[in-house]
């Protein structure tokens, strides 16, 4: 990413800048986190990877090309599973395949994909018979199946309770050992950031930017009681700390004058 | 099986209470036929085939009608549901159209087609493009954008998105729009027949009221509501409810 920056226009044609200059390189095979507050940007910056936002300035290239639209080639995982309650599960893998592969092969890459994320008992259920963890499964299962160059993952688990988070968080490191994907990693949460990733980038807010960006070289599986990980914690939660609060007081202020 | 009872406990209530008014002599007999004289008067139409014919009339005409009701509700409701322009412009008319009841139109269309079976079916057309067109457009409307979204990040654009997301996504409002088609198309049909010369169910009610056959008039109207219900419940209620289920809009 290089100067990339992103400004809305609201109604009244007056312009909201979100961020500006943000410079970033990613490794391909790297697990990837943005971290933030709510309102610093980085799910818009996610969204302008994936192609579904305009790039306002500066541009974004994956492997020396520009994007200017949404492709296969970077797959995008939502906090909503957003799969298609038309279609079972299977088919729901199968849809981006379909004219991308052969009919074999495509039959092949879902069997294999549902498989990797245990689904393969489930393949003819419709998607409401299915509980919010599973059908975020199933909408990995699709992203991957398409063989994206990247895998962008917008707080995939934010919705989902803390026992169906902690297993899904085991199953995203397996798989991502397994197809050495490069992820990009959206979310909230500073607990989840450092035990999933292999570099936390850390924006701030008002405006969006990035205000850290370090490497996390602990051994995994990483657990909360580890030392390591509880000091990364501290340090992370006292960068934040001035954001949060800044978002507060701003919304705070807009509550007293009406 | 106790839910059966119960209506036909009902049933047997409302004939009850028809019979004894019959029976104290309120109104005169031939314009207050007795519950017996009017199952006579059913038996006697089916028997004869009187009935069967113009059943099989009415049906014609609706089937045609609400055919291209529907043909022609979903075209203009695609087209303001997909272009703003479109909806700006003519959407306000669409409602003011949709609220006009049928029988309105049925004078307009004997003077444009005389007093034939197509003005019949004009009428029954009018009566269920619009209502059909409306629900079509909320359908292209409420196709959730986090599933175009989604569509979008797998490489789907322009005509697939339309074929292989919107056009699925609509299809429980879609349903809406077709049962609702076929119950206005029904009170447009009856509406336009009642005025018509015939064949068809409301042309045989209005036969029969010239003829003072009041039996036959009950007669009529009783197939008429039990047509109405049988197709709503049978068809199209079990058909939306099934794509409802399907769709995950209600928990099985």
């Amino acid at each position: 990413m290089d100067q990339v920056g992103k400004t809305f226009q609201d109604e009244d044609n007056r312009s909201f800048e979100v961020f500006s200059n943000i410079d970033l390189t990613i490794e391909e095979n790297q697990f990837v986190s943005l971290l933030g507050p709510s309102g610093c940007g980085k799910s818009t910056l996610l969204s302008m990877v994936a192609g579904l936002e305009d790039v306002t300035t500066g541009s974004i290239k994956l492997e020396g090309k520009d994007i200017k639209t949404a492709g296969p080639d970077r797959g995008m995982v939502f906090q909503q599973p957003s799969l298609f309650p038309w279609l079972d599960v299977k088919e729901n893998v199968l849809f981006p395949l379909k004219g991308q592969w052969s009919k074999q092969e495509a039959e092949d890459r879902a069997d294999r994909f549902l498989q990797m994320v245990h689904l393969s008992r489930f393949k003819k259920n419709y998607i409401h018979e299915l509980s919010g963890g599973m059908q975020q499964r199933v909408a990995i299962a699709r992203a991957l199946a398409m063989d994206p160059k990247v895998l962008l993952m917008d707080e995939p688990f934010g919705a989902l309770d803390e026992q169906t988070r902690h297993i899904l968080h085991e199953e995203l490191m397996k798989i991502w050992h397994e197809t050495q994907k490069t992820i990009l990693f959206v979310t909230h949460s500073i607990q989840e950031a450092i035990k999933l990733s292999d570099r936390v980038i850390v924006m701030g807010t008002r405006p969006g930017r990035v205000i850290a960006d370090f490497d996390i070289n602990l051994p995994r599986p990483r657990k909360r009681e580890n030392e390591n990980v509880i000091q990364l914690e501290r340090k992370v939660m006292t960068l934040l700390e001035g954001e949060i609060n800044k978002v507060l007081k701003e919304e705070l202020s807009h509550e007293v004058s009406p | 099986m106790k839910l059966a009872l119960k209506r036909i406990g009902f049933l047997v209530v409302v004939l009850g209470i028809w019979q004894l008014v019959y029976s104290v002599g309120i109104f005169e007999d031939i314009v207050f036929p007795s519950p017996i004289k009017v199952g006579e008067a059913l038996y006697e139409g089916f028997a004869d085939g009187d009935f069967i014919h113009a059943l099989g009339a009415s049906f014609r005409h609706l089937f045609m009608g609400l055919s291209l009701a529907i043909l022609f509700g979903t075209i203009i409701g695609v087209l303001l549901g997909k272009s703003k322009q479109a909806d700006e412009t003519a959407g306000m008319y669409l409602i003011a159209l949709q609220s006009i009841p049928s029988i309105v139109w049925v004078p307009l269309a004997i003077m444009l087609f005389g007093f034939s079976e197509f003005a019949v079916v004009f009428v029954v057309v009018l009566g269920g493009t619009f209502v059909m067109a409306l629900n079509v457009r909320t359908a292209i409307h409420s196709v959730p954008p986090q599933l175009v979204r989604a569509a979008r990040t797998m490489g789907t654009k322009g005509i697939p998105l339309f074929f292989r997301v919107e056009i699925p996504s609509s299809v429980p409002y879609f349903m809406t729009g077709i049962r609702l088609a076929w119950a206005f198309s029904w009170r447009a049909l009856m509406a336009g027949e009642l005025l018509s010369n015939g064949p068809g169910l409301g042309y045989s009610l209005r036969y029969a009221q010239d003829y003072a056959r009041m039996d036959q008039v009950v007669a009529i109207i009783i197939i008429i509501g039990v047509i109405g219900a049988v197709v709503d419940q049978v068809v199209f209620s079990k058909l939306e409810k099934n794509v409802r289920k399907r769709w995950g809009l209600m928990k099985s």
